[in-house]
């Protein structure tokens, strides 16, 4: 069992969303990029996507990534229970890509999404955009563009939950729940 | 030992593949869900997934197929296995070799999985039963039991049609008595909680007590077809014909053949279904086979989904297993 408190409730999601908004703007402009594709990584991702991609006014249709078939532990759990499908609606060849995903760890989804938009295409570049940032890599992956930083505690873990509203929320296991002072530093650290 | 009992591991994941029978509405629709991820694979500029890299899939055909068995060959290739194609009939089982020593040979090349048809029912059960335990066995068709994945990628074709089964009136045309299909379809759709199945055949092609099964019987076509979502035409085995089963191919279509003038009493939007391959003008006319309501060919491209979501389901529970006992 475990236990969630929220984090981050709608209205601060929202702004941090609004704030990545402009960034993105920005970090296109500087590029050079005037068409760039979006893409969200399941589920989370779309959501957050879903938000930038309407935010930004973007013309053509987000895609969405499942990276099921493409995860590197299928060697030791078997198959995800919930495989929904991929949908890049654009090719993605020879175009600029914004991949978003909620919440960067470990780096191993975004290893696979990589892997996973490379088997329909070679896109011109690929730019990431997180909305949260956490510790805990495992792969020499860094985000492009990123909503909150977070250090968490061993044992806690922040989930996006969504769709309508989007709010971020902590979740802890009972046993390490003792070791929580010093609690979750400040976000935008 | 129960089909139950050798089809999942202990948590009650799929490990063997051998029947619909037992396996519950649940387990079947995450079949089908991982099958809808599939679909999309074909989409993709290279239609590969890494899951089963490393694995040797051994198709071991007793019987002759080629649809069947070209399909499970590219399931096992877009999913990245190696792939070994046994026509036993032409081989080794020719020079004497009994099949528990063909299998140990097969499992001494390190095979992980083995596609089985056969002739005799039960075959594939018989497999499962007497292969090493980090080996998944899938049935391909055994004798006039069960072809379970036919099954699947027919209910994977009615539910991206028609989505949920609990409205369909479903009719399954032909030789009901030989048809290793319709009993893996009749148990999938009653599993799935189907509003009404039916069955359509000829007195002497209808399994005594049928309705034990959940089927209404019908022996006219028109009747059998009246308000109905989903039609699915069987093949007949044209060596019933010989017997005495049946006067002759042109009698049988004259009753049982479906035409567009047939299909008028179905609900306007019903799908036409056949498993192939079609005798054309014995089982359907040509007008209905090639014509709107037809999906014979989406059937084809679904049980590539289908067969790639059923691998990857048993070698991912074969992974599982070896992860929790240290056995690789």
């Amino acid at each position: 069992m475990s236990s969630t408190d929220l984090w981050r409730d709608r209205a601060a999601v929202e702004a941090v969303v609004g704030q990545m908004t402009r960034e993105l703007g920005d970090v296109l402009a500087q590029r050079g990029i005037t068409r760039p594709l979006m893409v969200g990584i399941h589920t989370g991702g779309v959501w957050v996507a879903e938000r930038l991609h309407a935010l930004l006014g973007l013309n053509e249709p987000l895609g969405h990534l499942d990276i099921s078939f493409y995860r590197d532990d299928f060697t030791r759990i078997g198959l995800h229970p919930q495989v929904r499908p991929s949908h890049l609606p654009v090719p993605v060849d020879d175009r600029h890509l914004v991949l978003v995903d909620d919440v960067l760890q470990t780096g191993r989804t975004i290893r696979a999404a990589l892997n996973v938009l490379f088997d329909y295409g070679r896109p011109a570049s690929v730019l990431l955009a997180t909305l949260v940032e956490r510790d805990g890599r495992e792969l020499p992956i860094a985000p492009d563009l990123v909503g909150l930083q977070a250090r968490l505690q061993p044992g806690e873990q922040i989930k996006l939950t969504g769709p309508q509203p989007l709010e971020l929320v902590l979740a802890k296991t009972p046993e390490r729940r003792a070791k929580r002072d010093g609690g979750v530093p400040p976000a935008n650290a | 030992m129960s089909a139950d009992e050798l089809q999942l591991d202990g948590d009650g994941r799929l490990k063997h593949f051998l029947t619909i029978d037992g396996l519950g509405r649940e387990r079947l629709n995450q079949i089908l869900e991982s099958a809808e991820g599939f679909i999309g694979v074909a989409q993709q500029a290279i239609k590969k997934v890494p899951l089963c890299r490393g694995k040797i899939i051994a198709n071991l055909f007793f019987e002759n197929s080629t649809r069947t068995r070209t399909t499970f060959e590219l399931a096992a290739k877009r999913l990245s296995a190696d792939v070994l194609n046994l026509n036993i009939g032409t081989s080794s089982a020719s020079k004497g070799e009994t099949l528990l020593d063909t299998l140990r040979n097969l499992e001494a090349m390190h095979v992980d999985m083995f596609v089985v048809r056969h002739g005799d029912s039960g075959a594939a059960h018989f497999f499962a039963q007497h292969t090493a335990p980090h080996i998944s066995v899938i049935n391909a068709g055994d004798g006039s039991h069960s072809h379970p994945t036919q099954g699947m990628l027919d209910m994977l074709t009615i539910r991206r049609h028609k989505g949920e089964f609990r409205d369909l009136r479903v009719a399954i045309v032909g030789d009901i008595l030989h048809s290793r299909v319709a009993r893996s379809q009749i148990l999938a759709l009653t599993a799935l909680g189907a509003r009404e199945v039916r069955v359509i055949s000829p007195r002497t092609l209808i399994p005594a007590r049928v309705e034990d099964l959940g089927v209404r019987v019908f022996h006219g076509l028109r009747e059998g077809v009246r308000d109905a979502d989903v039609i699915m035409m069987l093949r007949l085995q044209r060596e019933r014909m010989s017997g005495a089963l049946l006067p002759s191919a042109r009698e049988y279509f004259q009753l049982y053949g479906l035409t567009e003038e047939r299909l008028s009493t179905a609900k306007p939007d019903a799908i036409v279904m056949h498993p192939g391959p079609i005798n054309r003008g014995v089982e359907m006319d040509s007008q209905v086979a090639d014509g709107p309501r037809s999906v014979i060919l989406e059937q084809v491209s679904n049980g590539i989904a289908v067969r790639m979501a059923i691998m990857s389901l048993c070698i991912g529970t074969q992974n599982r297993r070896s992860q929790a006992t240290g056995d690789v």
